[in-house]
């Protein structure tokens, strides 16, 4: 990408060369380690980029706090919410599914599509996650937006923190604060419901009979949605964020970016008009004030740049007043930036080996999943050999051994199951204090959706067993659903065997 | 010895006066927060000594005057532990076995209880899980030699196995070897009989039949079947006490070594000896 960046000719590296000097030869004067932030007021604009973006917000926004009051009837006895993660249960539900913690590696699965997905996506279209989707981005905008109905656009904020006090800003930015911190609060509030069911929660939480866990991180995530989209902003993105820092990795000259269009802009032509032999660029800085990271995109793809695209509606906006042809800014690759600058056309080529290899991996992630998801077996059997003593004689010469076993039962009811040893000759099996006479087989009650744990003694006389132990296979199989498991175990016996 | 105390032109700061081959130091005194917590801290030590135990002396030591002890601290945790559990324990002690039985809550946390009070105190001797030992009989297996219903079981646990209390379980066996009661041949001859008992080959056991019938019978049972009323082990079955090869048997019937197991109820209440016996019930031989 480096690479590219310097192809596209010296004139363009050059651009903004004298302000990053003048920001170095700052930070060197101060002292400082850090540099300086710089507060970014970014000016409102309107046009088709924005308009998406402001869709996408709204249909983020509401997927998130309408979600964990979606229903879903699953049965007496069980949560009618439809997405729900009880941490407190262990159990977390995801409409009908229901996953234990043993299946936690399900989430393996699901972030491993996550992060490959994000991959896909930024080598095809660069960050739009990053300009779009992101939380920090959805909620910065939003509280950029409540900022700007309550303290206006760029030149008023800034005349105004510019100025001294006076009761008109104090209003103001108490107002804003107060705003931002209800709509804090509110999506604090909304992230303990996809954790308890939604409507109780809500009525403890104002009647105050919630737990301290459900205060404690209401709000903790009202103070970290405060803090990060109200002042720490495009500083989450640059500083915290690792994303930027690796996303060089995913971007090639065909990821399709924000690009500023440096063979049409160039040279700029700050006040002069339209028929002079310069660029199309007037130099105004429409694009540098509407950034939300205060970035100048014609200094290329960058670190800072989360490709929103908001520099392409501001600019559109100028190139119309000045009677000039839109999209100096657009979305374009940098192979296409190219060959345009040399007068041809590269054509967006959407397969190439990094979106094959991306494409592929999602693929078989996927395909992992859902057959694991779907083969995902409604029991499980684990079964525990006694550590102390290793087997017990009887008086009447037989050796036994005790185990504890443990039964899931997924099902939202009670179940039956048999256990059986077909393994061992002769072997007789018993439950501690509930079974009398031992029998072949055993039959254990599991109530719904738990583990049954049951102490369960093997009675057998192992035929020609020297070594001191010798495998020995639990079958279980569900009486209704006929449903089997497996579990290898060990049948455990005195180590020279010759006593009789 | 401080020679000459200059300002340094660099750091502006004074020198301490030494020198030493041309090299001078800067006189960096430790910064004040840091000497005032010092002196705070020497004033706590202060209060701290008139407030808690602190200065030693030739018979005992100065109290303070907060008369704090660590040992009365754990007295109180102790207490306020055993009244917590008393809410379970309480139960336990005034119902019977059956009834906590019949409350799967209340015998989980019996057998949890009991569990401890086994690996605390019984584990030493009768084996993790009640596994056994030689002279320490198996608890889970079953053989018992005194009863294995879980009233036996408190009964042996609170009194013990000849703990030298009236009510222990005061099983004897006379000393045939010792005591002159059976020739040395004769011991041969019962030995040899008693290992056909649980089919170990033997030579010629008539004699041994009829020394048996005689003198054991009346105890371990015509059959060597046992009899728990005088703790007399069953010499018929395949798990032994102290072992089943003819030199062990010779030397049990000669000088018997009779085990002893002290009396519970002086070290363990009563609610935590039925949790004992719960938890040992159920390692596998209840009856």
């Amino acid at each position: 990408m480096l690479l590219a960046a310097a192809s596209r000719g010296q004139r363009v590296a050059k651009i903004g060369q004298a302000e990053r000097v003048r920001q170095l030869e700052a930070e060197e004067a101060g002292d400082h380690l850090f540099a300086n932030r710089v507060r970014v007021y970014p000016k409102s604009v309107k046009g088709p980029v924005r308009r998406f973006k402001w869709g996408v917000l709204i249909f983020c926004l509401t997927l998130y706090y309408a979600l964990p009051w979606l229903r879903w009837s699953r049965g007496p006895g069980q949560p009618t919410q439809a997405i729900l993660l009880s941490i407190w249960h262990e159990r977390f539900y995801f409409f009908n599914l229901e996953f234990w913690p043993q299946d936690i590696y399900y989430l393996t699965g699901l972030l491993i599509m996550g992060a490959v997905a994000l991959f896909l996506v930024t080598s095809l279209a660069g960050r739009v996650w990053c300009g779009y989707t992101c939380p920090q981005t959805v909620w910065t905008d939003l509280f950029m937006w409540v900022e700007r109905i309550l303290e206006g656009d760029r030149n008023e904020r800034m005349k105004r923190d510019a100025a001294s006090m006076c009761f008109d800003t104090v209003w103001r930015k108490s107002l804003k604060h107060a705003a931002w911190v209800f709509i804090a609060f509110w999506t604090g509030g909304a992230w303990i419901m996809y954790y308890v069911d939604a409507p109780t929660v809500t009525v403890e939480f104002w009647t105050g009979t919630a737990s301290t866990e459900v205060y404690f991180f209401t709000f903790l995530f009202t103070a970290t949605t405060y803090l990060l989209a109200g002042w720490a902003r495009e500083q989450v993105c640059t500083y915290m964020c690792p994303w930027p820092r690796f996303q060089s990795a995913m971007l090639d000259e065909q990821s399709f970016t924000v690009t500023y269009q440096a063979w049409r802009g160039e040279p700029r032509t700050r006040g002069k008009r339209a028929n002079s032999a310069g660029g199309d660029c007037v130099d105004c800085g429409a694009c540098v004030t509407a950034c939300p990271t205060g970035i100048d995109i014609r200094d290329g793809i960058q670190l800072e740049c989360i490709n929103c695209g908001l520099c392409i509606d501001a600019c559109n906006h100028v190139m119309a007043r000045t009677g000039r042809p839109g999209w100096l800014i657009t979305w374009d690759t940098l192979a296409d930036q190219a060959s345009k600058a040399a007068g041809t056309h590269t054509p967006f080529r959407f397969l190439r080996p990094r979106t094959i290899i991306y494409l592929t991996a999602l693929i078989v992630a996927a395909g992992v999943m859902t057959t694991a998801l779907a083969l995902r077996p409604g029991i499980g059997l684990s079964v525990q050999h006694d550590r102390a003593p290793l087997f017990v004689r009887l008086a009447n010469g037989d050796l036994r051994n005790g185990y504890t076993v443990k039964i899931v039962n997924k099902a939202w009811t009670p179940a039956n199951f048999v256990l059986t040893t077909p393994g061992l000759a002769r072997a007789a099996l018993t439950e501690a204090e509930r079974t009398q006479t031992a029998a072949s087989q055993l039959e254990l009650v599991v109530e719904a959706d738990s583990v049954g744990t049951f102490r369960v003694f093997v009675t057998g006389q192992p035929a020609g067993a020297t070594d001191g132990s010798q495998p020995v296979d639990f079958h279980l199989r569900n009486t209704a659903t006929g449903e089997q498991t497996v579990y290898h175990s060990v049948f455990m016996s005195p180590t020279n065997g010759a006593k009789p | 010895m401080p020679t000459k105390i200059e300002k340094d032109s660099v750091t502006g700061q004074m020198t301490t006066g030494h020198e030493w081959d041309g090299l001078k130091e800067l006189n960096r005194p430790l910064p004040k927060w840091w000497i005032y917590i010092f002196y705070a801290t020497i004033v706590w030590a202060l209060v701290w000594f008139v407030l808690y135990p602190s200065i030693p002396g030739l018979h005992g030591y100065f109290h303070g005057t907060t008369g704090y002890s660590q040992r009365s601290a754990v007295d109180q945790d102790v207490a306020a532990v055993t009244k917590q559990r008393s809410a379970y324990m309480d139960r336990v002690k005034a119902l019977s076995f059956d009834a906590i039985r019949k409350d799967p809550q209340l015998l989980a946390v019996a057998q949890t209880a009991g569990k401890i009070a086994f690996a605390n105190n019984c584990q030493p001797c009768h084996g993790a899980g009640g596994g056994g030992n030689p002279g320490y009989p198996a608890l889970a297996a079953g053989n018992w030699i005194w009863g294995g219903t879980l009233e036996d079981i408190q009964q042996t646990v609170t009194f013990g196995v000849r703990s030298g209390l009236d009510a222990a379980r005061n099983g004897q066996m006379p000393r045939f070897g010792v005591d002159g009661m059976l020739k040395p041949e004769e011991i041969g001859q019962v030995a040899a009989y008693v290992m056909t008992l649980y089919g170990k080959p033997g030579g010629n056991t008539v004699a041994g039949e009829k020394l048996f019938a005689e003198n054991c019978a009346a105890c371990h049972g015509e059959k060597g079947e046992g009899k728990r009323e005088v703790g007399a082990p069953r010499l018929a079955g395949r798990a032994h006490l102290y072992g089943d090869d003819e030199a062990t048997v010779v030397a049990q019937i000669k000088n018997p070594r009779l085990g002893m197991m002290p009396n519970w109820n002086a070290r363990l209440d009563e609610a935590t000896i039925k949790s004992v016996a719960l938890y040992v019930h159920a390692l596998g031989g209840g009856e």
